[in-house]
Formats: structure tokens, sequence, C-alpha cells
């Protein structure tokens, strides 16, 4: 289990060194940033004055090692357009996508992992049609325009729920909803097609000619199994919720991550593009490594080789 | 003593969409306490289907109809599922043809052992870790600590077996059902696997179904042997008489397929082999099902379900040809 954990850490740092040179890059690749900083009246003398101001007259290579060094200890640099330290932007914003992040994901599960395991011990049934349904819908449907129907439903026309900001709790449901609900259906079916498989196989046999309980064969014996690929596949679909948390986070004008990644990219705001997508990347990696932790505890056939 | 197990007219079918599959036809047979009754017949032929019937394990999609199946004495055909749990893995146990996926890929092999002695037995975990690692030594595994702390893939196909065998006595059942125990293995763990199973037999005085297809195996293990074609008991008697003379044609044509050492002087000797195919189980069958591939048929073996037979005290046959008839072109041919 060490080996293995020393080996897929080391693979997660190799992977963070490439996303930092691939965002380093992006700047340098979207044009000459001191252009774009001083703006299209600048003179000639000011392009160079800010040139010289941020170093980007330095060589590539010192300029990378330069950020990295910086943002190794948690200095991203300062907006350009805030003029505010982009590591203090990034602090208030990341809890609140975080936030959205997991309980978006917890949704999903909760959602997914009843339905596709009841849907698999009937399958054909009343409830596997519904919940098939339910997932070619969540699949068709595009997150804004779920998101919209919600805030007309539930924050207009019935007033349950706050429409924007991110004072409370409440703020936070419908955002949830409609992040994760996008996850669901690819979890749902997952789930199901893996229990079905597992009832079928020869050591669910086994667990119910031994006598086992229900309950055992299912979730003792079923579902560890089961859990092996959901879990490598909740971890890429979170991902992916980063991401879609920049049109929720805007539609809902939650304040997090994804709604500061938009504001800045709008604004060329690179120090804060270039944190974002970076600490976007590591998440993603971060998640990747949980899950492949997390299924070397599940399944002994990744632990011991 | 009476018998450890009695099943009567089991029927097994599968609806399908081009029709009702009769995967198992009226079988009926009883097992003794301490014999080994085999079960032999060519793939598809219901034996498998016959003793998963028995554990309850068929497909949820089989329809299983049976007129009694008592297991000492008590009928337990149509016992609810929990109480039926409670005699599964307890007085009778099976042990399966696939080593390699019958257990669990993400438990010990200590734990799968271990569980069900505790779900059938009043035992702490202690007790349960005792039991396993003695029967992991009976049936010959080195090092057995070392072993239940290991997981299935970390085990050899022949070591499984041994552990699924380990598993199936953990609670010394009065019936064990062994389904092609040796089928999946290589033919040296083959015998060694067998003759386990046989010592284990008479130590535990068990009754055992032993399943297979192999003619070389029942006359090393059997008491008593059932021949199954096409879902059902075509022949029934002890292995000694079957051997010596089988009355059905079905059987003579397997036995004409042994290979044998004193044929090995005549070089022109060649393997026997039953023409023809199966017929399908799909519908009605109609008449004998072996009328098709039979060397003997007559116009009437089509007609009606041939009745059985009675050869002999124990030895009962479902053909309507007399065996005397059909032996004599038997040993003829098979000499």
């Amino acid at each position: 289990m060490l080996t293995f954990t020393i080996k897929r850490l080391f693979s997660a740092l190799l992977t963070l060194l490439l996303i930092s040179i691939f965002t380093f890059s992006l700047a340098h690749l979207a044009g000459d940033p001191a252009i774009a900083i001083a703006g299209r009246e600048a003179s000639a003398e000011d392009i160079a004055r800010i040139r010289a101001h941020y170093g980007f007259d330095r060589p590539l290579v010192q300029q990378y090692l330069a950020w990295c060094g910086q943002a190794l200890v948690g200095d991203f640099g300062r907006s350009y357009h805030y003029q505010q330290a982009v590591s203090e932007m990034l602090a208030t914003r990341l809890p609140i996508t975080l936030i959205l992040g997991i309980s978006a994901l917890g949704f999903a599960l909760a959602i997914s992992l009843p339905l596709g395991i009841v849907a698999a011990i009937r399958p054909n049934s009343l409830i596997d049609r519904i919940s098939l349904g339910l997932a070619v819908v969540g699949q068709a449907m595009p997150t804004f325009w779920f998101a919209l129907v919600m805030i007309v439903v539930f924050g207009l026309t019935l007033r349950w729920l706050p429409i924007s900001g991110n004072a409370s709790w409440q703020n936070f449901v419908m955002p949830t909803i409609a992040l994760g609900y996008f996850a669901t259906p690819a979890l749902m079916r997952l789930t199901r097609a893996g229990m079905i498989d597992a009832l079928e196989s020869d050591f669910v046999r086994t667990a119910r000619a031994k006598g086992l309980s229900q309950t055992s064969i299912l979730f003792k014996h079923a579902l560890r199994n089961v859990m092996i690929p959901v879990v490598s596949v909740s971890a890429v679909q979170c991902g992916a919720m980063l991401s879609g948390s920049i049109v929720v986070e805007q539609i809902f004008a939650l304040q997090g991550i994804g709604w500061l990644g938009y504001d800045a990219t709008v604004r060329s705001d690179l120090p804060v593009v270039q944190a974002i997508t970076l600490v976007i990347a590591a998440f993603y990696v971060l998640l990747t490594l949980l899950a492949d932790l997390l299924n070397a505890v599940l399944d002994p056939r990744i632990r011991i080789g | 003593m009476s018998a450890v197990l009695e099943l009567e007219r089991l029927n097994v079918r599968f609806p399908l969409t081009s029709g009702v599959l009769h995967a198992v036809r009226d079988v009926s047979f009883r097992v003794e306490p301490r014999e080994i009754l085999a079960i032999v017949g060519e793939s598809g032929c219901g034996k498998s289907m016959t003793a998963l019937a028995i554990m309850n394990l068929l497909h949820r999609r089989a329809e299983r109809r049976v007129e009694a199946l008592r297991f000492r004495g008590e009928d337990i055909a149509r016992l609810p599922q929990r109480k039926f749990n409670r005699l599964r893995g307890d007085r009778m146990a099976m042990i399966f043809q696939e080593p390699m996926t019958s257990l669990n890929p993400v438990y010990t092999i200590g734990d799968q052992l271990e569980e069900v002695f505790l779900r059938h037995r009043a035992a702490t975990r202690e007790d349960a870790r005792r039991r396993a690692r003695s029967l992991l030594e009976k049936v010959g595994i080195p090092a057995p600590d070392q072993r239940m702390r290991q997981y299935p893939h970390q085990l050899s196909g022949g070591l499984r077996q041994r552990v699924m065998i380990a598993m199936a006595l953990m609670c010394e059942p009065d019936l064990i059902i062994a389904d092609e125990p040796t089928t999946a293995l290589d033919v040296t763990i083959q015998a060694q696997v067998l003759a386990l199973l046989k010592r284990l037999q008479a130590e535990f005085e068990m009754a055992m179904i032993l399943i297979t297809h192999d003619l070389g195996v029942v006359a090393r293990m059997a008491d008593r042997v059932l021949v199954m074609y096409a879902g059902e008991i075509v022949e029934s008697g002890p292995t000694r008489r079957i051997f010596d003379s089988p009355s059905h044609p079905y059987t003579q044509g397997l036995l004409r397929c042994l290979p044998q050492l004193s044929a090995a002087d005549d070089a022109d000797a060649r393997l026997g082999t039953i023409a023809g195919v199966v017929p399908s189980l799909v519908g009605e069958v109609r008449g004998c099902a072996f009328a098709n591939r039979c060397p003997h048929v007559v116009d009437a073996c089509r007609a009606d379900r041939v009745a059985v037979a009675a050869a002999a005290a124990e030895h009962s046959y479902r053909c309507l040809i007399p065996p005397e008839r059909t032996l004599a072109n038997f040993r003829e041919t098979a000499r």
C-alpha cells in the first residue's frame, strides 16, 4: 500500500508540474501581457516600463521558475484589475466553490446510489423505468436551463428559496441541485449496471449458497465491488462539476471560484486566470489521487499487485 | 436410516421469447447417508440445473416446480427464504465449477471462511478463525495462517478450489453438492482434489452429489450414478452395474467414448462417438429425446414419453428396447 501511495503521489506531482507549465504558457501564448495591461492607447515607453515592472523582459524559463516559486508559497501575484493579492481573492472564493462542489457530489450520490441499487435488484420494474426516465431527462437537460427553471419555480413563483448571493445555506440549495443533477444519470446507470453484474456473479452465488442474509449479500458482497468504478467516475464527475460551477455560480450570483474565473477572463486579468486554472487543475489531480487511493483500499487487487 | 435428500419430479423451465425451455424434466432421486451419487451427462443435459435447483440458486427467470424436496425427512421445497437460508451453507453446501470467480475478490480468504461459521453458529470470531484454520489444514493448504490473510487473486486455481471445499465443510454439512469441482483445474491437480473430496466425504460422513461429465471420475468416486440426457434421467443404478451392463443406448454410447488401454493392441481401434446433436429443449419434447441419435430406434420411440423400466433391483432405465438386445451390440462394439 505504501509503495502504491508513493507511486501515485509521484505521478500526481508530475501531472501538476506539467499543468503549471501549461498554465504559465497560456499567458504568453495569448499575446504580449504588457500590451494587455497597458491598454490600446499606451505609448511604447509605457509598455516598456510595464514590461520591466512585471519582469516580462526576462527569459521565459526564469519567469516560469519565479512564478512557480511564488505559487509554491501561495503567492500568485496581484490582480491587474482589483489590485489585490490573488491569494487573498482565492481564499475568500474557494470555500464557496468547495461547499458547492462537495454538496453537489453528495446530492448526486445520495440520489444515484439508492436508485441504481433498487433498479438493479428489480430490473424493468416501475422504479427502474422511472429512474431510467430521470436519467435520460437529466442527461438531455442543459444545466443553465434547468437552473433558470428552478429560479422561476422555487425562487420567483413559490418564493421558497433565495435566487442569488451566498448569505445562508439556503442560497446553496438550488445551485447544488443544478450542479449535482447533471452527474446523477451517469452515476446511477453505472451503479445499476455494476450491481446487476455483481448480483449475477459467481461470488454472489457462493454467498447465497453459504446462506448469508440478503443484507450481507447486497451490502457486503455486491456493493463493495460495485463501488470501485463508481469511485473513479465520481472523481471525474466532481472535476467536471468544478468547471460546471462557472455556469452555475454565474446564474445564482454565487461568488465562488467559477464566478471569479468568468469575471477575470472577461477582464483579461491574467494572474487571476492563471491561479484559478492552476487551482482547479490541482483539485482535479487531488480528486483523482483520492479516488485511486480509495480504490486501493476497496480493492486488494490494486493494493497487492 | 432415512434418505438425506429426496427429490420428486423436479422441473426447471425458462420462459424465452421463442418458447419455453425445458431444462430439467421430471427428475426424481434420493441420496442416502454417506453415499456419493454421481450425476453424469453432457453439457446442457440439466445436471447443473438440478444441483442449483436443490440449493435454490437458479437464475431469477428460471421457474422451478417440484412435487417434493425432502431434506432429512423435512419438506423444504416451500420453505420461506429466511428458513431455507438456515439450512443452506450449514446442513447442505455446494462447491462450484469455477474456483477462479467463485470467491469474492475484495475480501480475505479468512474472512470468507469465517463468515459461514459466524452465520450459522453462535460462535466468536476467534472460534471461527480457529475452525477456518483447521479446515484449511484438512484440505491440505500449507501455511494456513498466512493464506487466511491473503486475497483470492494471490492463490492458484487449485488452492482456490481447496478453499471452496474448506468453506463448504465449515459447518460439517450432511450433504455436499459438488458441481464439476475439477473441470477448471489442471489434470494433475484434478486427481488430487478428487482424492481429497473422497477422503473428506468419508471422514465427515457426508452424503455427496457429484456432478460431472467425466465417466472416469464416476468410476473412481461414485457409489451410484444417474445418467442425464436432455433434461431427464435416462438411467440410474449402482456404479458397478452401470459400467457392466448399461441398459440405455445413451449410456452405452457414453461408455464407448471412453478410451480403453486394452484396445491399444488393436491399432485400428477408434474412439467411439455419438452421432448427431442434442435436440432443442425449447417446446415440448415428444417421445424419447435420444431417438434421433439412437442406433436402435424404432417407430414407437417417437410416439410417447418412454416410461422407466427396471433392469434389476436398484437399476432402472428409460428405453423401450429390452437391454438384452442393445447390450449384445454394445459389448461387441466396445471391445
